[in-house]
């Protein structure tokens, strides 16, 4: 072999490479995505979990919404305050997020409530529901505590205890996948910093509740009568608190009667 | 034709405890309890108040829609309350009370006593929409909306459901021991509505009296037959019944109108000859109490309203403390946790079981031996469609066909890892159906 086909053979190569460059250059430039700067930079700064509890397809369709302004900054629940202001930083506007957490409205566990019979079967809420009676429980409103919301949590927050589920405020991201998952819509989201949380969710009338269940709202209003908000409004025989209205000031923990605002 | 169909078991049949004791009329002592949703479809609208006087057979409630059924008052007495009362579902309905002064003052009843071929098909609807008949096999389907196809030209098969698989039952068999006369006059008032359909009378094989009986019957009719079917468990079931009488299919999203067939129990073709012959309303039924905990199994001419506790006693009381307490088939009905609940339309049994052979067993995983496939009617895989539930995969659920199964609880039945397998497939099916209303 002699030297020129040598030669020969790296100039077209390095030939070759330096056109491909070019073009893969001009490509480059001429075929630009554009991206939107502030929509990378909102997406940073996202958790990531994709958990889908703002409503978006994932974070990356959350960042997209905040940074044309179709999402609050304060759109993710996960993130909480510190990123919803970091947020407002890029993006202008306010963040005015109040932290909301999950909450089971219901203290009725096992020493408190009963059960209408034994139940044998599986092990889920749903499938529970179609039961006699709509699931063991022999109040029909109450938490069965068989633990369709903890599949559900993906921050581990909720467990169950004593028979019926906890939320740990701490843990919880606010994704609200507990609050759709629950058949009996007893989870609700309330303020972090909630002054006061009526423990039940039952709407039946206060006798059949009594007879049921040592911890349940038996809808006698002295709440409502006492509340100097007028925060407090009892309806079908529960009693539910209005967070815009409600300082937290607790003369309704002192004067309910069966002690189950919390 | 074969007269069967694929899949099915052979449950402990236990009917010889009930099949030969004659019925026993029982008149009700407490409070009756007429729940205003006996039936499938709209609830009834109450048409008396409290302190109102009621007759035997007078309408208390009439239908809120055209899906939707009258009810009748099935004692005399006064009107005690209007109010949401446990029923056999388990949860607590609207109901009327009416307290029983055991006098029977009746109204009086009228019947259309021409000529079968001179009734023309109005005149028997609207007998039977007024006498409230509902579908007594247990859905409680109305009657006169069955009735009621939209292209009646097509229908060409009227099946009488005789075959009572499920274990224990009697009273569809009481009923055409005692009265066949009348359960064929029901299937001819109904045969005159479609002129062009056959009527076939389907009865399992563990039934010979019976078999007999009805040929004896019906020799005299060529529109009608006798069809023998191979006893197995669900033979009764709606769409295993019209593929075993016909070798037509259908599957959940069909109708039995959309292959030309009316299906009715044998119990509701008795209450059409009643209603349009005697013009009495639906407001008695026979009911079986029956089990190894009940002192005297038996038939009891039940009166609709009469609390379950009284039809226990009236069968004698409890021989041992029952463990549990079933209303309908051990296969298909509903385990009770009180039985302060009025009998209904729909309510063909109750059972008391000394011994909860469900609660004795620990679920386990499954083994795929595949038995419940093999056993399944309705054709689908249970452990897999119950896997799929657990893990939350309810499209994949839809995609395997899972809205097929019909919940008979055969796949339970053989499950050697007694996999609450029906359970889990019914929650799933009940959670697609109530999204598919939204």
């Amino acid at each position: 072999m002699d030297m020129n086909s040598i030669i020969i053979a790296a100039v077209v190569v390095a030939a070759v490479g330096i056109l491909a460059g070019l073009l893969l250059g001009i490509a480059s430039e001429k075929f630009k995505v554009q991206v939107d700067e502030k929509e990378v930079a909102v997406r940073e700064l996202l958790p990531g979990n994709n958990c889908g509890g703002c409503g978006y397809p994932g974070c990356d369709g959350l960042a997209a919404a905040i940074a044309q302004g179709k999402a609050s900054p304060s759109g993710c629940p996960v993130g909480g305050d510190e990123i919803a202001n970091k947020i407002a930083e890029i993006v202008g506007g306010d963040a005015d997020a109040v932290k909301m957490v999950a909450y089971v409205m219901c203290a009725g566990d096992c020493n408190k409530a009963k059960d209408a019979y034994e139940y044998v079967g599986p092990k889920d809420c749903k499938i529970a529901t179609n039961a006699p009676g709509a699931g063991p429980k022999a109040c029909s409103y109450g938490c069965m505590g068989f633990g369709s919301c903890v599949a559900a949590c993906q921050f581990d927050a909720i467990k169950i205890i004593d028979g019926i589920a906890v939320v740990d405020k701490d843990k919880c991201k606010s994704c609200g996948m507990c609050v759709a998952e629950c058949p009996r819509h007893i989870i609700k989201m309330i303020p972090y910093e909630a002054g006061a949380v009526v423990e039940c969710n039952s709407k039946d009338f206060g006798k059949d509740v009594k007879a049921v269940c040592q911890s349940g709202c038996i809808g006698c209003g002295i709440c409502q009568k006492n509340c100097p908000e007028g925060a407090i409004t009892v309806e079908n025989f529960l009693a539910k608190v209005d967070y815009d209205k409600c300082t937290g000031c607790g003369t309704c923990k002192e004067k309910c009667p069966v002690k189950i605002i919390k | 034709m074969k007269f069967t169909f694929k899949g099915g078991i052979h449950p402990f049949e236990g009917k010889e405890l009930t099949m030969d004791k004659e019925v026993k009329e029982y008149l009700p002592k407490g409070d009756m309890v007429y729940p205003l949703s006996q039936h499938i479809g709209a609830p009834a609208k109450a048409v008396v108040k409290k302190g109102d006087r009621v007759l035997v057979g007078q309408l208390i409630a009439e239908a809120g829609g055209f899906v939707s059924a009258n009810i009748h008052s099935s004692v005399s007495g006064t009107v005690k309350a209007i109010e949401p009362r446990l029923t056999a579902s388990g949860s607590k309905v609207n109901s009327i009370v009416v307290e029983n002064d055991s006098l029977y003052e009746s109204v009086e009843f009228k019947g259309n006593t021409k000529p079968l071929d001179e009734i023309s098909k109005e005149e028997i609807l609207d007998a039977i929409k007024a006498a409230g008949v509902v579908g007594m096999g247990g859905a409680g389907f109305p009657t006169h909306v069955k009735l009621s196809p939209k292209e009646p030209d097509k229908i060409d098969t009227i099946i009488v459901n005789a075959s009572e698989c499920e274990p224990y039952l009697t009273s569809d068999y009481r009923r055409i021991m005692d009265e066949a006369d009348k359960v064929v006059g029901g299937l001819r008032i109904v045969l005159t509505m479609f002129p062009g359909a056959k009527g076939i009378i389907g009865i399992e094989n563990n039934k010979p009296k019976a078999i007999k009986l009805l040929k004896e019957k019906v020799a005299e009719f060529d529109n009608i037959t006798v069809n023998v079917l191979k006893t197995k468990y669900p033979e009764g079931a709606e769409r295993q019944l019209i593929y075993a009488n016909t070798g037509r299919y259908i599957n959940s999203k069909m109708l039995p109108a959309d292959v030309g067939c009316i299906v009715h129990n044998v119990d509701t073709v008795y209450a059409i000859y009643e209603a349009v012959r005697e013009g009495r309303p639906l407001i008695d039924r026979l009911v079986t109490i029956s089990g190894d905990a009940v002192k005297e199994p038996c038939n009891i001419l039940t009166k609709m309203g009469t609390s379950y506790a009284e039809l226990i006693e009236a069968a004698g009381g409890f021989k041992s403390t029952p463990e549990k307490i079933i209303s309908g088939g051990p296969m298909m009905g509903k385990a009770l946790y009180s039985v302060e609940v009025p009998a209904m339309k729909s309510t063909s049994a109750i059972l008391c079981m000394s011994k909860d052979e469900v609660a004795e067993y620990e679920e386990s995983p499954c083994i795929r031996c595949g038995k419940c496939v093999s056993v399944c009617p309705g054709r689908v895989m249970p452990n897999t469609l119950a896997t799929l539930v657990e893990n939350n995969n309810i499209d994949e659920f839809l995609k395997l066909n899972g809205m097929e199964c019909c919940e008979c609880g055969c796949c339970s039945y053989v499950c050697p890892a007694k996999r609450h397998l029906t359970q889990t497939i019914a929650g799933a099916r009940k959670l697609v159906l109530a999204n598919n209303k939204k």
